[in-house]
């Protein structure tokens, strides 16, 4: 009990933490409410995360790869995709005060962040880290190390985030890159995932049966096909959005 | 001439991709949705193929989603801009259609080996009908194709 509060502290701080700079700010006279909608998705997003570390789906995964699969894909591309939906960081950005905010908009101009937000270093972060964790003995010593485990559901978690945010941009993006280049890249992780996913199917990870590594691949596989779908929606509607201000232009 | 017929030429191209990938949607969709899931022809994966075969049908696996769906974005691009033109577009749909029915016939059954249409033994009657009619969807796009490019080219409009 107490492992897992410890778990799933980090998300309760930040669903916390989001309400209140949510009301707080809308509470500034020169700024808009902000959109219910956007605590809804951020709930969301915690609620996927937390779903994945703590409860039913959680302790399955522990003995079935098929659980542990829909814990990743909550995790990995659910939870990332709904937090980066409720924008946080238009958020902090508007809830500090000018100079904090300032500060802020500089490390996001930074070169560090310039680096790690990099759709095609976000790749391999996100879908590298995959191959690492399910192509070689990785996945068979997370379940022997405690310290592994968290430090690979961390980097799941962080990967797919960060991967979500460089191809959509929702939040303001100091480092852009256009529509094409983003849906190569997007296209490239898409395909990666679903090439993982069926050499899953046929290379069972070490400690993995045969049919539980079956079911995993194909829940990998449709699962990701959904929310990648989701993902080329919200793309295409951005590049829609934006050559329709040209035509207005016009 | 119209406006609407200007702004057609004018995103002629944008009308032809926008079918094509459309076209390739469908094609997958219907591989995929009928012939693996309600009919069982063929199988998730088989475990024989190479390498390189998985590697070709995660890409297009991947792209067709990405088309599909792009495609019909781009359709509302193009008649926000009052510039679509449904004959140059299904001529696209058609060569879409069938050029991936023939290269998935092709080089993904035959050459990669991912699949087989159906696990029988007279497959190649399977692989003809599949191929013939990837090759008819192919010329009657042709055949679209070419009477718009005509109308393209008959000098009425110049960038």
């Amino acid at each position: 009990m107490l492992y897992e509060l410890i778990l799933i502290s980090p998300f309760m701080c930040i669903l916390v933490l989001y309400f209140v700079a949510a009301i707080v700010s809308s509470r500034k006279e020169r700024l808009k409410k902000w959109p219910l909608y956007r605590y809804g998705l951020w709930f969301l997003g915690v609620f996927s995360a937390v779903a994945a570390l703590v409860g039913p789906v959680a302790k399955q995964a522990h003995v079935d790869f098929t659980a542990h699969m829909l814990g990743h894909l909550l995790l990995g591309m659910l939870a990332p995709l709904l937090l980066a939906l409720a924008a946080p960081m238009t958020l902090v950005l508007r809830t500090l005060s000018v100079s904090s905010a300032r500060r802020v908009s500089s490390i996001l101009k930074s070169k560090f962040v310039r680096l790690i937000s990099h759709p095609i270093f976000a790749l391999f972060l996100n879908i590298g880290g995959l191959w690492f964790l399910y192509a070689t003995d990785l996945y068979a010593a997370m379940q022997q190390s405690l310290i592994l485990h968290w430090i690979v559901h961390l980097h799941v978690f962080l990967a797919g985030y960060l991967f979500t945010v460089s191809i959509i941009y929702i939040d303001p993006t100091p480092h852009q890159y256009p529509f094409i280049y983003r849906g190569i890249v997007f296209l490239l992780a898409f395909a990666g995932h679903g090439i993982l996913s069926k050499y899953i199917y046929a290379h069972p990870p070490v400690g993995v049966t045969v049919a539980d590594a079956e079911a995993g691949g194909m829940l990998m596989y449709y699962g990701g096909d959904i929310i990648d779908a989701t993902l080329i929606c919200i793309l295409f509607y951005q590049w829609f959005r934006a050559t329709r201000s040209h035509r207005f232009a016009n | 001439m119209s406006s609407e017929k200007l702004n057609r030429f004018k995103y002629s191209k944008r009308n032809l991709w926008s079918g094509i990938l459309l076209g390739i949607g469908i094609a997958a969709f219907l591989d995929e949705t009928i012939f693996h899931q309600l009919l069982h022809w063929h199988h998730f994966y088989d475990k024989s193929t190479t390498n390189m075969g998985l590697v070709s049908d995660g890409l297009f696996h991947a792209f067709s989603w990405f088309a599909t769906i792009g495609s019909l974005f781009l359709v509302a691009d193009l008649r926000s801009r009052s510039a679509f033109w449904l004959t140059r577009w299904i001529g696209g749909m058609l060569l879409g259609m069938g050029g991936f029915q023939l290269y998935d016939g092709t080089i993904q059954h035959k050459l990669l080996r991912i699949h087989q249409i159906r696990y029988v033994e007279d497959v190649v009657l399977y692989d003809l009908v599949w191929n013939l009619s990837a090759i008819g969807m192919l010329i009657v796009g042709l055949f679209f194709f070419i009477k718009t490019q005509r109308k393209l080219n008959s000098g009425i409009y110049h960038k």
